[in-house]
């Protein structure tokens, strides 16, 4: 770049809201705003065609931080919800963000849909192994020997893969981002909104207050390490030989979206009482 | 990697954009730095962060008024070897009751990992006799910035091990 | 007193003419009742008649056994008879399941194949006398011939349905057929030549021709009701009694425009029509009460979040899986109570099966204009009922929502205005962006933990349903007097047909049937009420849920006493009648 951005060009700071986030300081979802304001920014798009749709957890206030338009749904439906919006208004741009909790656990069953479906939406989810806002309860990707107040012994569960469902369940684009990388985690969010149907992001937020070794994230993630195949038994081998620090995008499809037509009838509403009459 | 990023300066002109684009980008870094504590009620270390804004931001209007530019570029469009500029706070390194002492902690690693991105600029051979000699000529003044900040940290005294203990436990809040 | 069997049938026994009979066909599934009672009712639709059918199966997915009951009046029906006139078998294979759906007369006729055995003593001791018609043997000397279509063509006579009528029908319903159509005009044939000559069991004529009638099930009037009204997006996951709701909606919404989406749960489906009318596309869902229950808690989130839609609830017997195939008024209770915290929201009930079309269409109408979720309890009788009814009138109640303009200066979405309605932003709408919250928030859409905040927009969100001006819809009222029946939805029929049964044996009663069940409109219903010192709350379920809600939210007279019957059969005019007169005391 040669000269000073002009007013025309976006900058990220016009994709943030004046209202102040409620996560603690070092908080890791932080570094996701600011990748989407990134993104956003580079991607030249108008904050009003731009829809984020979240579900309860500390990740999912995001919207409000945003200058979008934003929904702050119920715990869960988060994916509904922008699946939803999508669907009837095909124009927008929707970027559905939740928590792991929200997504893997009470809304788990929209997950395996919603990457079933295909539609052209980009999901990501801040994923900090822990419930944060009811104060640090293991979630679906809890690592099994984490202790707290309600399993003191640990869960005794596996961790569930949320890489290896949404290539299993047939997301279009799977990929891993961390937090303490906001440009890199932009470049992902970029080529997911970018890539037709349905994008998956799973991105290491580390939680300060209930995760504080999550802090050792910065040392243990490997940066583009996973490399980006459209072959799925490559992208399963890959995924399947993980140890869920690398970074970069897993698999970049060409799986069609689901995109029912909507506006282009004919018929007018009243005319369908033809079928009625004797 | 290599030690030339993707998008290392290749002219002076490049180089002034960078270096206007990395303070702008460390400046509103602090400024939004300054609003979380003070939404903590940190209120010691917000306005030591509102400071650090305001000091980066002159930076930053100095670059813009010797380039006679209207306003910085995107800090977005480079790409560093450091996961954001490299004056840039990570959001990580925060903590609520965090002390002044963290914070120029913080601001001092900033500084010493421009310097040495300057100094790195200044150090390449294939750029232009003119452009190594504004990056050393920056990173010097960078290498000032980590002495003064250094300086200011020292008087503060250096929290002991509890500081971070929590009275109170966390809130439940949705 | 009247013996209330005099007032209850519409012609004495030994009439020549009758204004209604009465038809239950019955066999096993796929002996075809089913498709020979389509084409008697449309044969009856055809003639000028008016008609209605429900069906009843065994539990069994295919096979077992089925029953098509039909009504056929010179008059608009809205229910079934209290007894049928003609029981006509295919075979008897476990027709006795469906003896407490079809009470015959005992001046009716049972129709069969001796060759089929006799038909069931709970049938025959009616004293309905049984005509033997060798349906088996007929139909083997027709080439592709069937005995359900024997059977038909031998009904169609017995009635006095004109033969032009039944051929019409019966080339309407098989046409893309032309073998099976052949050879069932011939089985029709056939089977009118057997019938007797000078029969019992006649209908009067019909009055008019059929020009301005329709042959419409509640579902179907409902789902047209919703695309009129402009709902351009459903999504909905499969429940019996609604999905032929979504079957019908499915390829009509896709003519005009919109899309059904099948969601993988209820869950998926109302926060996918949330998503819709967020993006500003008038949407809707359809259910029955498991689905309700489950939608319960994004009901509230659209209360909050200020999103209008609709949700249909097509009843059935609870709770649990209860009955899905029956009826039953038992969600009115959820409906009304069934949300978490103050969530002040629309719940109407269509009250016929035409009905379904103005009260779909007048939900989306108030759903778009008081940025508000309705539910909208229809059931299964009126959901699956086809009926014949006079061409309903468009309403002309259309979804219209006040919505930000562009460049809105200093907007708020949730302002708190006089009436309670502000405006909502469109995503795309420059300038104007906001979060749609389900946490309490100030005006501007900011989550808040203020009390004062809470207490400003429950108040909004209260205010606007209470200062609407709902109109004259919001209830049917006819007659005078100082007795006064209320009901809603489906126990309207029954009721309106026994108080016209009544006229000249009792006082007269009024008649309150409710379409909009809350907010209720407490001024209208005391004006409705003004002299009345007798009331009658009539539903049907089993533990009186509009009675309790009438007695916590209206001031009723204090002589007021409720009719209940449990879901799974539905009132008849007779009984009804026969409690009016009990109740009013003569």
């Amino acid at each position: 770049m040669t000269e000073a951005a002009t007013a025309t060009i976006p900058v990220p700071s016009d994709y943030k809201s004046n209202v102040k986030p409620v996560w603690c300081p070092g908080c890791g979802d932080f570094g996701v705003l600011n990748a989407m304001a990134k993104a956003m920014a580079r991607l030249g798009l108008r904050p009003e065609e731009l829809a984020v749709v979240s579900g309860i957890g500390c990740s999912s206030r995001i919207p409000a931080y945003t200058a979008c338009y934003g929904f702050h749904g119920v715990h869960g439906r988060a994916l509904p919800t922008g699946t939803g919006l999508k669907l009837a208004r095909p124009d927008l741009t929707v970027i559905v963000t939740g928590g792991d909790g929200d997504g893997y656990s009470i809304g788990g069953n929209h997950f395996l849909h919603a990457c079933r479906r295909n539609v052209d939406l980009t999901y990501i989810v801040m994923d900090n192994r822990v419930y944060g806002m009811t104060k640090g309860q293991p979630s679906p990707t809890t690592e099994t020997h984490w202790t707290s107040k309600l399993a003191p012994l640990g869960t005794g569960i596996n961790e569930f893969h949320p890489m290896a469902i949404a290539l299993a369940a047939g997301a279009n684009f799977v990929a891993r981002g961390f937090t303490g990388d906001p440009n890199g985690l932009a470049d992902i969010i970029v080529q997911a909104i970018e890539t037709p149907g349905f994008s998956f992001i799973e991105v290491l937020s580390p939680c300060i207050t209930f995760r504080p070794e999550q802090k050792d994230w910065k040392k243990t993630v490997r940066h583009g390490n996973l490399s980006s195949t459209a072959d799925l038994a490559l992208a399963a081998r890959q995924i399947f030989s993980d140890d869920g620090m690398n970074l970069g995008v897993l698999y970049a499809g060409a799986r069609p979206p689901y995109r029912p037509p909507i506006g282009r009838g004919r018929v007018a509403a009243a005319d369908l009482a033809a079928e009625f009459r004797i | 990697m290599s030690d030339r990023d993707r998008n290392d300066p290749g002219s002076a002109n490049e180089f002034m954009a960078q270096a206007c684009a990395l303070e702008a980008e460390a400046a509103e870094r602090y400024a939004e730095l300054a609003e979380l504590m003070r939404a903590h009620h940190n209120s010691e270390v917000a306005e030591l962060f509102g400071k650090l804004a305001r000091i980066e931001g002159l930076h930053r209007d100095q670059i813009l008024e010797r380039m006679g530019w209207a306003s910085a570029p995107d800090p977005a469009t480079f790409r560093w070897q450091t996961p954001e500029g490299p004056e840039t706070t990570d959001f990580a390194d925060l903590h609520y009751l965090m002390t002044p002492w963290h914070a120029l902690g913080l601001a001092e690693h900033n500084e010493r990992r421009a310097a040495e991105f300057f100094e790195r600029v200044a150090g390449r051979a294939d750029l232009s006799a003119d452009l190594r000699a504004v990056a050393a000529e920056t990173a010097v003044e960078e290498r000032g910035h980590v002495r003064l900040i250094q300086a200011w940290q020292a008087r503060f005294p250096e929290p002991g091990p509890d500081w971070d203990e929590d009275l109170d436990p966390p809130a439940a809040v949705d | 007193m009247p013996h209330p069997t005099d007032i209850a049938d519409n012609t004495s026994p030994g009439a020549a003419q009758r204004s209604s009979l009465s038809v239950a066909l019955v066999g096993s599934g796929g002996a075809g009742v089913m498709t020979a009672g389509n084409i008697l009712l449309e044969a009856a639709a055809t003639a000028g008649y008016y008609a209605l059918m429900t069906r009843s199966s065994g539990p069994q997915i295919r096979g077992g056994e089925a029953a098509a009951m039909i009504r056929i009046a010179t008059h608009p029906v809205e229910c079934m008879d209290d007894r049928f006139h003609v029981l006509a078998g295919v075979d008897w294979e476990n027709v006795h399941r469906f003896a407490a759906e079809i009470s015959l007369a005992p001046d009716g006729v049972i129709v069969g194949d001796p060759g089929r055995g006799e038909a069931p003593l709970v049938f025959s001791r009616s004293g309905a006398a049984f005509e033997p018609l060798p349906l088996a043997r007929i139909a083997k000397e027709i080439s592709g011939g069937r005995a359900n279509m024997v059977l038909l063509g031998y009904l169609a006579a017995l009635l006095g349905l004109p033969e032009d009528a039944l051929r019409q029908a019966t080339a309407s319903l098989l046409g893309k057929r032309p073998a099976a159509l052949e050879a069932s005009l011939v089985a029709l044939a056939a089977g009118r030549e057997a019938a007797p000559a000078a029969a019992r069991l006649v209908l009067e004529p019909a009055l008019a021709g059929p020009a301005a009638r329709w042959l419409v099930t509640g579902n179907e009037a409902t789902g047209l009701g919703a695309i009129v009204g402009g709902v351009r997006f459903v999504a909905a996951y499969p429940i019996t009694p609604a999905t032929e709701l979504l079957e019908w909606l499915s390829p009509a919404l896709a003519s005009v425009g919109g899309v059904l989406v099948q969601a993988e749960d209820e869950l998926a489906s109302i926060n996918m029509i949330i998503g819709s009318s967020f993006g500003g596309v008038p949407a809707l869902t359809a259910t029955s009460g498991p689905g309700l229950a489950l939608m319960t808690e994004s009901l509230g989130l659209a209360v909050a979040a200020e999103i209008p839609l609709v949700v249909v609830d097509v009843m059935r017997v609870g709770p649990s899986t209860g009955i899905p195939t029956k009826s039953e008024q038992g969600d009115l209770n959820i409906a009304l109570c069934g949300l978490h915290g103050d969530a002040p929201h629309l719940v109407l009930a269509p009250n016929g099966v035409a009905d379904c079309l103005q009260t779909a269409q007048w939900a989306v109408a108030l759903a778009e204009a008081l940025q508000a979720p309705a539910i909208v309890l229809a059931d299964q009788f009126l959901g699956q009922a086809r009926a014949v009814v006079d061409s309903p009138r468009d309403p002309r109640l259309y979804g219209k929502r006040l919505c930000a303009a562009v460049g809105s200066k200093d907007y708020q979405r949730y302002e708190l205005t006089a009436d309670g309605v502000s405006a909502m932003a469109i995503p795309g709408t420059v300038g104007a962006a906001y979060t749609a919250d389900g946490l309490e928030h100030s005006e501007r859409g900011t989550p808040s933990s203020q009390a004062a905040d809470h207490v400003a927009q429950l108040g909004k969100r209260r205010r606007k349903l209470e200062l609407h001006d709902y109109g004259a819809l919001w209830a049917d009222i006819e007659g005078a007097g100082e007795f006064a029946v209320v009901t809603f939805g489906s126990s309207t029929g029954p009721v309106r047909e026994a108080l016209a049964r009544l006229p000249g044996h009792i006082p007269p009663i009024r008649l309150v049937s409710l379409r909009l069940l809350a907010p209720l409109p407490r001024d209208r219903l005391s004006e409705a009420l003004a002299g009345v010192h007798k009331l009658l709350v009539i539903e049907q379920n089993e533990s009186g849920q509009l009675f309790h809600y009438l007695r916590g939210v209206a001031d009723l007279p204090p002589e007021s006493s409720s009719l209940r019957k449990p879901g799974g059969q539905q009132f008849n005019p007779g009984e009804i009648a026969q409690h009016l007169i009990e109740w009013s005391g003569t």
